[in-house]
């Protein structure tokens, strides 16, 4: 606490003090008659702003600038004021709750513009109340309480190589005497106990869920599987797709309940895009395979982008286009959804179509490949496939 | 006035420190010093963001029900009336439309999140560019950015609960991420989501993450960080009797207390009063989620807009196969890798600045930003970097509004966000050396007073005026860099052997370029070209004064 203030690149400039009108050489840490704190306040502030007779603040004179008795009294009558506005609104916040009691035809805030104007007059007396408090304790500090230049000195943060050395040598010791060091046996059996049952939660982790196996590579299409208009219960039929470029989503139909649509699990796995292309649009690139997938220019695509899920939405049928507005992967829908740009990797899946007795389009089979966003193994069975080959 | 307690309040007093003996250490505490600036109060709005946060999430949980069953809701918004929907989704509903207050709270709730998070990364920029991380607070600094870390994902998991359209594509997003580890992705996958996406568990899993597991985590961080803060004391700017040995400011009672208590009104105040007015996130308008459907121009959190910049600008270029097992770089960089060198450079930088500098002084007096033009160049290299990344994450809608080809948006990213970290490094340190110059010029010659005076030659002069004593200080307080002796070899030619190795010839042109330009000030006399003579040369000084290095 007797340290130099002139410290390398830190202290305060003797000349500049000087200028300043203080007292300049005295060393930090020393007392001013008598007024530094209990807890080893310093102070060398400019002085000319408080007489430090009769000074009965908590702090040194010279760190404590006074307001003025007259300032003092305007500030506590403003700051009153903004007090009596804070409690006005915070009443005016309770009245505008009750303002707005349930009707007969359910809660006044449930129609949307009601609700706005609930929620203005709720907010607008909170905030003006949240803001006067701050306000008036702003102009209480600002114009009551003393301005403080109050100087603290920071703690010597490293102990003394006394008590560094003394606190190593009572660790050791401790640590002797307890056997800890010297008894292997007891230290080892010790961690290997404790090993089990730190694992024992990652273990009780295990059931949050069933393990992938094939579940991610397969989707409950199969053949003959009806398709229905999304959001609706409505078969397609191959007519419904009359014109090149039109685009319909499609979902299976639910086996056990033709009324109501696939659980959202299957909805994420098995929605698929219809277009509708003319037959001499697809690019010569695809295979005889792909194209027998394709009913009379009508092709399905999974609405799952291959790169982290999000539904390949846009369409642009001059093009061919098909676009994920997440993070616009695109896919050429005239050569197999291969991505043309963007982030994704793998093509969208193809849905194998037909048409059945009834006219209706339905599946001829699963997808071409695994939905949705690529994952270790996805293309693990297509990479087996083609050594056998 | 008595300097007695009184009764009720002594003996109040009287009964804990009989059982805490707290009167030293209360006294101790309540003289604690903060030091007066305003970007001190980043932090504080961080933290009384925190607390709002708190607050209002208690109130939304009483209404909440994070549950992914499904309901047809016949509430009061009658528009989605007889709309399939999650209770999750239904139960926010319930709030904004069937509480009174509720979407005000939800709306304030939203609103403190928002802040909270850039309160936050301002906070951390102010401590960067100052150099307030460096010894003793490097500790400080790493549970700062593990605060910034958990406050991204308590924000995303947040978001996520009332299930609306954004929100599910937000989890979709997530567990696309996921599936795309290496050996482990389905697996991890599988046990977040109880199996297949969506599943029914998600909601409820995100929802004890968001309100006990995170905020825990946060609430445990952040005292951490205030204790550690309150034993070591704040930094301070340079000035008059500021130094490396005391912290000169308001002490917390009475003054800062109440100066705290004003702050913390004012920024509930201004989230209140944003809450009144401008809506967010409007989850009744965007309807239910559906894995199915999605609209064009949506727009993450703001925190989470660099993530999303990310996804969208990488290319596909670097998937690869092993033995027909998918490396997914498509992905796996952009949300994991590139996140990652940000926090991981974030976390390491104080103790990569040290080993450069090989200082292991203690600081208290926070640098200038313009005295570590390395330091301050890589900060600004690395907002570019993150910007562009932001900037990228809504790439679709700046195509719209500016008549952009989409792509051309994703080209222009792809190749600024290379570029512009590398033009704001080279920009920032010269403009650091400009101001280090004017410094020092400042410094020798005081300020220009703006009075100009003709010489009995005829010569026009501008007068130059003595700079105040808390200028001079400011500037005298400057902590030089110092460079390493080139000592890769001995004055005999003898090799160093600590130079020798491939560490220790990094080491020396890492130290070298860190500290090589600076423009010294230790040997200025203050003021000591002010003078008259000196004014014979002053219509030119400002090109001639400090040029030598």
């Amino acid at each position: 606490m007797t340290e130099n203030p002139q410290a390398p690149n830190s202290g305060p400039d003797p000349a500049a003090n000087e200028a300043s009108g203080t007292g300049g050489e005295r060393v930090i840490g020393t007392p001013t008659g008598g007024t530094a704190g209990p807890t080893g306040m310093t102070a060398d502030a400019p002085q000319e702003s408080t007489p430090s007779s009769a000074h009965e603040g908590p702090y040194p004179p010279e760190e404590t600038h006074l307001r003025t008795e007259e300032e003092q009294r305007r500030g506590e009558r403003i700051a009153a004021l903004w007090f009596v506005i804070a409690f006005l609104a915070g009443v005016g916040f309770i009245v505008s709750y009750f303002l707005f009691p349930p009707g007969p035809d359910g809660p006044a805030v449930g129609d949307p513009s009601t609700g706005q104007i609930a929620n203005i007059a709720m907010g607008g007396t909170l905030t003006v109340a949240l803001f006067a408090i701050g306000a008036g304790m702003t102009v209480w500090v600002r114009r009551v309480i003393p301005h403080y230049e109050v100087a603290s000195p920071y703690d010597e943060l490293p102990s003394d190589e006394q008590e560094k050395s003394s606190f190593g040598e009572f660790f050791m010791r401790g640590a002797n005497e307890s056997g800890f060091t010297r008894r292997p046996l007891m230290r080892r059996t010790l961690f290997a106990a404790m090993l089990p049952l730190g694992v024992a939660p990652i273990v009780l982790l295990r059931d949050t869920g069933p393990l992938p196996g094939d579940i991610l590579k397969q989707t409950m299409w199969e053949d003959g599987m009806h398709m229905v208009v999304e959001g609706t219960s409505r078969r397609i039929r191959a007519e419904d797709l009359a014109t090149p470029g039109g685009m319909i989503t499609a979902l299976p139909e639910n086996p056990e309940d033709p009324e109501h649509p696939v659980s959202l699990n299957d909805q994420s796995k098995t929605v698929i895009i219809l277009i509708k292309m003319r037959p001499d649009d697809f690019d010569s690139e695809m295979t005889e395979e792909q194209l027998g997938w394709t009913h009379n220019g009508i092709i399905a695509y999974s609405k799952i982008c291959t790169h982290v899920g999000c539904p390949a939405a846009l369409y642009e049928p001059t093009t061919h286009r098909i676009l994920c507005p997440c993070h616009q992967s695109t896919f050429d829908a005239a050569n197999a959804a291969k991505v043309v740009f963007g982030p994704a990797h793998r093509p969208l899946p193809i849905l194998p179509i037909r048409v059945d007795d009834e006219g209706y389009l339905v599946a001829a089979g699963d997808f071409s490949s695994p939905v949705g966003p690529t994952f270790w193994d996805a293309e693990r069975d297509n990479y087996l496939a083609e050594r056998e080959d | 006035m008595s300097t007695q307690p009184p009764k009720a309040l002594a003996s109040a007093g009287n009964y804990l420190d009989d059982r805490f003996h707290l009167a030293k250490t209360g006294e101790k505490n309540l003289r604690k010093v903060f030091p007066n600036h305003w970007s001190f109060m980043l932090g504080e709005i961080a933290l009384y963001s925190f607390i709002i946060l708190i607050i209002t999430g208690v109130f939304l949980s009483i209404w909440f029900k994070p549950s992914m069953q499904e309901v047809i809701y016949d509430g009061a918004y009658t528009r989605l009336q007889g709309v399939e929907m999650s209770e999750a989704y239904a139960s926010t509903l319930y709030i904004m439309f069937e509480v009174r207050g509720g979407n005000l709270i939800r709306q304030i709730h939203h609103w403190a999140a928002l802040i909270f998070v850039g309160a936050l990364v301002a906070h951390m920029l102010r401590v960067f560019f100052t150099g307030s991380f460096r010894k003793p607070r490097e500790l400080n600094w790493l549970i700062g950015v593990l605060i910034f870390i958990v406050a991204i994902l308590e924000g995303l998991f947040g978001y996520s609960l009332p299930d609306d359209m954004p929100s599910g594509m937000g989890v979709r997003i997530l567990q696309g991420v996921l599936l795309s580890l290496p050996v482990i992705g389905p697996h991890l996958s599988f046990f977040l989501f109880g199996g297949e996406f969506p599943g029914e568990d998600i909601i409820s899993r995100l929802y004890l993450l968001h309100i006990l597991v995170l905020p825990g985590i946060l609430l445990a961080l952040i005292t951490a960080h205030i204790f550690i803060l309150w034993h070591q004391k704040h930094t301070q700017y340079p000035g008059p009797r500021r130094t490396e040995k005391q912290v000169v400011g308001s002490p917390m009672y009475p003054a800062f207390a109440v100066k705290g208590g004003a702050f913390f009104f004012f920024t509930f105040a201004v989230i209140a009063g944003m809450s009144a007015i401008i809506q967010v996130n409007p989850i009744h308008l965007f309807g239910p989620f559906t894995p199915t459907s999605i609209t064009s121009g949506l727009q993450p959190d703001w925190y989470m807009g660099f993530m999303e910049g990310s996804l969208r600008i990488f290319p596909d270029w670097f998937d690869f196969q092993v033995a027909g097992y998918a490396i997914p770089t498509g992905v796996l960089i952009p949300a994991l890798v590139i996140p990652g060198i940000l926090f991981t450079g974030l976390a390491v930088w104080p103790f990569l600045e040290q080993w450069i500098t090989g200082d292991k002084r203690h600081h208290n007096v926070a640098d200038r930003p313009r005295n570590a033009p390395v330091r301050t160049g890589l900060g600004v290299a690395g907002i570019v970097f993150y910007g562009v990344l932001w900037a990228a994450g809504a790439n679709d809608v700046i195509a719209e509004t500016f008549s952009i080809s989409l792509y051309h948006t994703t080209y222009f990213f792809r190749v600024t966000l290379i570029l512009g970290p590398i033009l704001g490094f080279i920009i920032t340190k010269r403009i650091c050396l400009g101001l280090q110059r004017r410094d020092r010029e400042t410094l020798e010659h005081g300020y220009e007073s703006g009075v100009i005076q003709q010489l009995p030659g005829g010569r026009f002069i501008e007068v130059h005026q003595p700079s105040s004593a808390e200028t001079v200080d400011t500037l005298r307080a400057k902590d030089e860099p110092v460079p390493a002796p080139d000592d890769t070899t001995d004055d005999q030619g003898i090799p160093n052997p600590k130079r020798s190795g491939l560490r220790g010839r990094l080491w020396l042109a890492l130290n070298h370029w860190y500290t090589k330009d600076n423009v010294p000030v230790s040997h200025v006399e203050p003021g000591a070209h002010h003078h008259a003579d000196h004014g014979a040369a002053g219509t030119n000084s400002g090109r001639e004064g400090p040029r030598h290095r």
